[in-house]
């Protein structure tokens, strides 16, 4: 059984209210922090800690909040990223809608370590009734004395606000977010400067992911040195997974970095094997934007060792051999499942994120998904696979945002682990006209979406 | 091709404007700006699920920024609407993992049940279905959005029940809690 610290206490009857968040031991990191500590010593926790940024890329967050620019004068603000838009991840949400108090605990103590008086909770406005949820826990917060002026007598002041977007992925990428805060489109900034030094109206700005703030207070609470005890070298502590694909069990684990991928994959206490009787084909660990593998390379590296839950081990060997752990979205896909389909629908949806600001990833994202369309619908020619590999690799690395290699990354993967797929579809293209191979069931009948291939 | 003006009655209540009002003293004074999302939100939800270019130029105006500063921020963000949806709008979620789950199955049996195709509206202006981009809910696909809600777990039969509870009334779109 893992270890849980962020999800320990989900199961106790009214967790989500203020009153029985505070029975079970509820904002004690803040009082902990704020009388005893003083905010540099609580940065120094949370890098003792090891945490990473649990958003996806992974960037050690106690370093990230070192950044922090305290010398300008201006004021500085922490920013929550709960932007969640990545296809396959939805665990913050999990931990906002059932254990709201804890974000806002976090974010209480982190903004304390960084000297920030006004914080933000940035949520993607799809998820309103969640908005509203955080917003009513705010409240009890502000009520019960944690927010406001000098909390708890200490002199330190803080509000905190929840701020909806209006559906855009590219509202996720830390710069992007900070221009949506500002009411403006999300276009990404160029960097630098960061936002530790120029961030929300160009004040120093630390913007983390809600996963990576919700553990503060338990690093607070029982020391960094301890976190790091959990998990397995560089990756400490626990990680939200969400799972979902063909699976037995979808739905938001806790699992201490350093699980196997098989145990998680094939123990009942997890994801619980697949869903029907057909074999394993492929698998996503991180979200849509990080390399799909092949299930040759699923349990084991490319050296043969057990492959792990950890940012190290999933991306073992690069991209040739590997993936990422990402922000934790794990897709599974049986035999059934068309890897150029699915291929498709992820460039799909980046070209519709794309914000449109560099001329790679504006075009290229459109390109990409119309030559896999034409691909997908038996319109392929043979030519058109080199081509999907030379605009990937046009558009990767040479974009303001990392929005550019998200989109290119899981058209190389699949090429490079599926070309034979490509292949099929561009040699037979009666037979997936027809729809009678690659092609699960449910995608006999999509009668929207046939027919519709266009150069 | 036939320019359509949609027109649209405006109706800022004193409620929405004191609801304005407290949106923006979420930011700095000098910073009044940063509310336009949230502000855009509750304008539209006070107005059919959709924001007219009149209503934009009035947003623009309680706001005291340009028009064009609306504009750009409404033609941008995929959940404002510039013209008139339908009164329930069923928002399928269309990426991979509902994919892996027959959504596109459930889309063709809602269009074919309403008449309609993706992206279109029935004519006597109740239901509109569109294919929308990741919904952060993959493991409890396919759903869809309806108001602020999501409907998961998504069968052939629980559409046919929300259709059936849309007509009787029976949906509440959205939570003023």
């Amino acid at each position: 059984m893992s270890r849980k610290i962020l999800l320990d206490k989900i199961n106790v009857p009214g967790i989500k209210s203020y009153e029985v968040y505070r029975a079970n031991g509820g904002y004690a990191s803040v009082e902990k922090a704020l009388k005893t500590l003083t905010p540099d010593e609580v940065v120094e926790e949370v890098k003792t800690s090891g945490l990473r940024g649990r958003g996806g890329a992974g960037f050690p967050a106690g370093m990230k909040w070192s950044f922090i620019d305290k010398k300008s004068g201006k004021p500085r603000h922490l920013v929550c990223n709960a932007d969640e838009s990545e296809p396959g991840t939805f665990k913050d949400r999990f931990l906002m809608e059932y254990i709201p108090h804890l974000l806002i605990e976090g974010m209480i103590t982190s903004s304390y370590a960084l000297g920030a008086n006004l914080s933000y909770i940035y949520i993607r406005g799809e998820y309103m009734w969640v908005f509203k949820i955080l917003e009513k826990a705010i409240n009890e917060a502000r009520a019960a004395g944690w927010l406001g002026k000098n909390i708890l007598g200490t002199g330190y002041d803080l509000d905190l606000y929840v701020h909806c977007g209006a559906g855009a992925y590219i509202c996720g990428e830390e710069t992007a977010l900070i221009e949506s805060l500002e009411g403006k489109r999300g276009n990404p900034r160029i960097k630098p400067p960061f936002p530790a030094v120029s961030g929300l109206w160009a004040n120093p700005t630390v913007v983390n992911n809600v996963e990576t703030i919700a553990a503060v207070p338990w690093i607070v609470n029982n020391g960094g040195a301890e976190y790091a005890k959990i998990g397995i070298g560089r990756s400490t502590g626990t990680k939200l997974i969400s799972a979902s694909g063909h699976i037995k069990n979808p739905g938001v684990y806790e699992i201490e970095l350093g699980l196997s991928v098989d145990e998680f994959m094939n123990s009942d206490e997890y994801l619980g094997g697949m869903s029907s009787d057909r074999p394993l084909k492929a698998f996503v660990p991180g979200g849509s934007s990080v390399p799909i593998l092949p299930a040759n390379l699923i349990f084991k590296t490319a050296n043969g060792e057990d492959r792990l839950m950890t940012y190290e081990s999933l991306s073992d060997g690069g991209f040739a051999t590997g993936s990422m752990l990402g922000s934790g979205g794990f897709i599974v896909y049986n035999d059934t499942a068309c890897i150029v389909r699915n291929t498709w629908n992820f460039s799909r949806f980046y070209h519709h994120e794309s914000c449109g600001q560099c001329s790679p990833c504006r075009e290229g994202t459109g390109w990409l998904e119309k030559v896999l369309h034409r691909i997908e619908t038996g319109y392929g020619r043979e030519e058109d696979i080199d081509l999907l590999w030379s605009i990937q690799a046009k558009i990767e690395g040479n974009t303001i945002c990392p929005l550019g290699d998200a989109a290119a990354w899981p058209v190389a993967a699949a090429i490079r682990h599926f070309r034979d797929e490509f292949e099929y579809h561009v040699r037979f293209p009666e037979k997936i006209k027809n729809r009678d191979h690659f092609v699960e069931e449910p995608f006999e009948k999509v009668k929207h979406l046939v027919g519709k291939a266009t150069v | 091709m036939e320019r359509v003006h949609y027109t649209q009655n405006i109706n800022i209540t004193p409620e929405l404007l004191a609801r304005i009002e407290e949106l923006c003293s979420h930011y700095p004074a000098d910073k009044r700006k940063s509310a336009l999302l949230p502000v855009l939100h509750e304008v539209q939800d006070a107005h059919d699920n959709w924001l007219s270019i009149e209503l934009q130029d009035k947003v623009a105006e309680i706001m005291g920024i340009k028009p064009i500063e609306v504009y750009e921020v409404v033609t941008f963000y995929t959940m404002y609407n510039t013209k008139p949806i339908g009164k329930f709008m069923f928002e399928f979620c269309q990426t991979s993992p509902c994919c892996l789950n027959g959504v596109e199955n459930l889309m063709d049996y809602t269009c074919e049940k309403l008449g309609v195709n993706v992206g279109e509206t029935t004519p006597d202006g109740l239901f509109t279905v569109k294919g929308v981009e990741c919904l952060g809910a993959c493991g409890y696909a396919p759903m869809m959005q309806l108001g602020d809600f999501y409907q998961e777990h998504l069968t052939k039969e629980k559409v046919d029940q929300l259709i059936d509870d849309c007509k009787a009334g029976k949906i509440t779109l959205h939570d003023k809690g």
